[in-house]
């Protein structure tokens, strides 16, 4: 996993659920290159268009509320995110993340140091965020240990694979 | 306790199942799950399954696959999802299948006496805080944590804080536990529990159905809840005795427990409330918003479709007509309560009345089949949600009501009060 995360910020705003993020008229779909096709089709339908692969979602509160389908973070991910910061995720939606390997981090005041289109370069290790745009930075909540392990194993199914394999049950 | 701190009941599920004397919020740790439910959503759980190497489910006896969603398959693609499962269902030996016939897992789960107090239980669905109406712990899980699930048997939790809302008062005929909750969660707002939990007490929890406390507690998830809990009385006891063939352990809560909040709501004089468009908290008084003209009406969903959502939709629209410019579809949460709705003669009057009955399970809830909305319409509906294209366009809007303010919007076409049409 990269530490140092490098690219253009697309900016949301609070409650964006997860029929938003992935709506549920395609939750039929099982590929992941399928799924990444509607990524934030009912929060904006002109995301797809615009994003550019590596970029930094930044949202309000509590990003990715509602329903726990992983196609929602299955799809972020499929399109090329690098990492969300938020202000506050639900629940479900950050498991969710963690455990297929996309990084998130949680940054109370997050949307007031970003502005759309910001350049910005996160450590995830010490969760500092630098606006390159705007020459400031803010420091996000770091990871906890737990979540961390996961993500630099790229996910709890490597983790869980390997457990397997070395004669857990 | 040995170190004498003051545990809540969740806290007591949550150690029995890790196997500790005590735990404390914010500690991480692995718990044995009692049962691992899996809904025809997630197909992505057999594919996770599979890439962590997984060959054998740990316990088949503690695993059910339900087919609510897409019940019955809309599409080819649904139906090979329900295909690749059911066959899954057979290789691994799992317990239970409740196929398209059967219903929402919500209902179908406490019915068939696979809920009990102080059961751990996960599902893909973020409304299994439903099942801490029954003393349960019960939470919604993606789709991969679920397979950690059936490969391992256990889950890592971290233990939430909790948050106590306690409702007084006897609500108004034609009042609704969904009144309630709609109340509680525009006035505390979607974010209020967020990695935390919730329990409901005082008179008004003591009144309700167990009906109406799982109307509760669905909805808790909606305030971001990640479990929610009422605790079991003579009640729920009575609603278990003919159904759970095992014996459990009803924990309850040490005096002198400290929550992390608690909010009191008198509801005493409460109104009808309705969600309106675009978000679960916005909330106000039927009164605000009568007279809106309606396209469709929902009553069904796992916080809308069960006995006595139908039971008063029934009483309202007894020997009336729907309004001709309004569609009422109705959904029962399950196969029993279809049958018993059918039984009590509700079916054949919502029939008269207009009403399109569709097969027992989600329905248009998830936007996917069976009553999505155009551009342009306006829903009301039972269900949880009203998040923009949750029921087909994303350009319609949806109101979220009790199945009595429902049952009254399709009968005038617009949205109405129900308190004119119950006398008591």
């Amino acid at each position: 996993m990269e530490k140092i995360i490098r690219g253009r910020a697309y900016k949301f705003g609070d409650n964006i659920d997860t029929d938003q993020i992935y709506p549920g008229r395609y939750l039929e779909l099982t590929e992941p290159e399928e799924i990444a096709k509607h990524a934030m089709e009912d929060a904006d339908p002109t995301f797809r268009e615009r994003f550019v692969k590596g970029g930094i979602i930044v949202a309000g509160k509590n990003f990715g509320c509602g329903s726990s389908r992983e196609h929602a973070a299955i799809a972020l991910k499929a399109i090329g995110v690098s990492l969300i910061i938020a202000e506050s995720f639900a629940r479900i939606f950050y498991r969710n993340c963690i455990n297929i390997g996309l990084p998130l981090l949680i940054c109370p005041g997050i949307t007031r140091y970003v502005q759309e289109g910001d350049i910005l370069e996160v450590n995830l290790e010490t969760g500092v965020v630098k606006n390159i745009t705007r020459n400031t930075e803010c420091k996000c909540q770091p990871l906890s240990e737990y979540a961390f392990r996961i993500l630099e194993a790229g996910g709890i199914k490597p983790l869980i694979k390997k457990k397997l394999e070395e004669g857990g049950d | 306790m040995g170190s004498g701190y003051n545990m809540h009941a969740l806290e007591k599920i949550l150690a029995t199942h890790a196997g500790k004397k005590e735990v404390s919020p914010g500690e991480i740790i692995n718990c044995k799950v009692d049962l691992a439910a899996v809904n025809d959503l997630y197909l992505q759980v057999i594919k996770s399954f599979q890439e962590m190497g997984g060959q054998k489910v740990k316990d088949p006896e503690k695993v059910a696959f339900i087919f609510d969603h897409y019940a019955p398959a809309p599409t080819i693609k649904a139906a090979l999802n329900q295909k690749i499962m059911r066959e899954f269902v057979r290789e691994q030996k799992i317990k239970y299948l409740f196929d398209v016939d059967a219903g929402i897992c919500h209902q179908i789960l406490p019915e068939s006496g696979l809920v009990w107090p102080g059961m751990l239980l996960i599902m893909t669905d973020s409304h299994t805080t439903t099942h801490g109406a029954f003393g349960a712990f019960g939470t919604g899980v993606g789709a991969t944590d679920l397979a950690v699930a059936l490969l391992t048997g256990e889950l890592w939790f971290r233990v939430p804080e909790i948050i106590r809302i306690n409702v007084d008062g006897y609500l108004q005929p034609g009042v609704m536990a969904k009144d309630v909750i709609l109340h509680i969660i525009g006035t505390l707002k979607q974010d209020a529990a967020i990695y935390k939990a919730i329990e409901f007490t005082g008179s008004t929890v003591k009144e309700l159905s167990i009906d109406g406390r799982m109307v509760l507690t669905n909805m808790s998830v909606e305030m971001g809840a990640k479990t929610s809990y009422i605790q079991p009385d003579n009640k729920t006891l009575a609603y278990l005795k003919s159904r759970v063939k095992k014996p459990f352990k009803v924990y309850t809560t040490d005096p002198g427990y400290k929550y992390a909040e608690e909010f009191l709501f008198e509801v005493e004089k409460l109104e009808p409330q309705v969600a309106v468009p675009h978000t679960v908290d916005n909330v106000v008084s039927v009164s605000e918003v009568e007279g809106v003209e309606v396209d469709q009406v929902f009553i069904g969903s796992c916080t809308g479709g069960r006995l006595e959502d139908i039971e008063i939709a029934a009483r309202i629209l007894k020997n009336k007509k729907i309004n001709k410019n309004t569609r009422l579809i109705v959904g029962p949460a399950s196969k029993n309560v279809l049958l018993e709705a059918i039984n009590a003669g509700y079916i054949d009057i919502l029939l008269k009345a207009g009403a399109t009955i569709i097969p027992p399970g989600c329905g248009p809830c998830l936007g996917a089949h069976q009553g999505v909305l155009a551009p342009g319409e306006v829903g009301v509906t039972t269900s949880s949600r009203n998040f923009p294209g949750r029921m087909g366009s994303r350009e319609a809007k949806i109101y979220i009501t009790s199945p009595a303010t429902a049952a009254a919007t399709a009968l005038e076409g617009k949205i109405a009060d129900p308190r004119k049409y119950i006398k008591e």
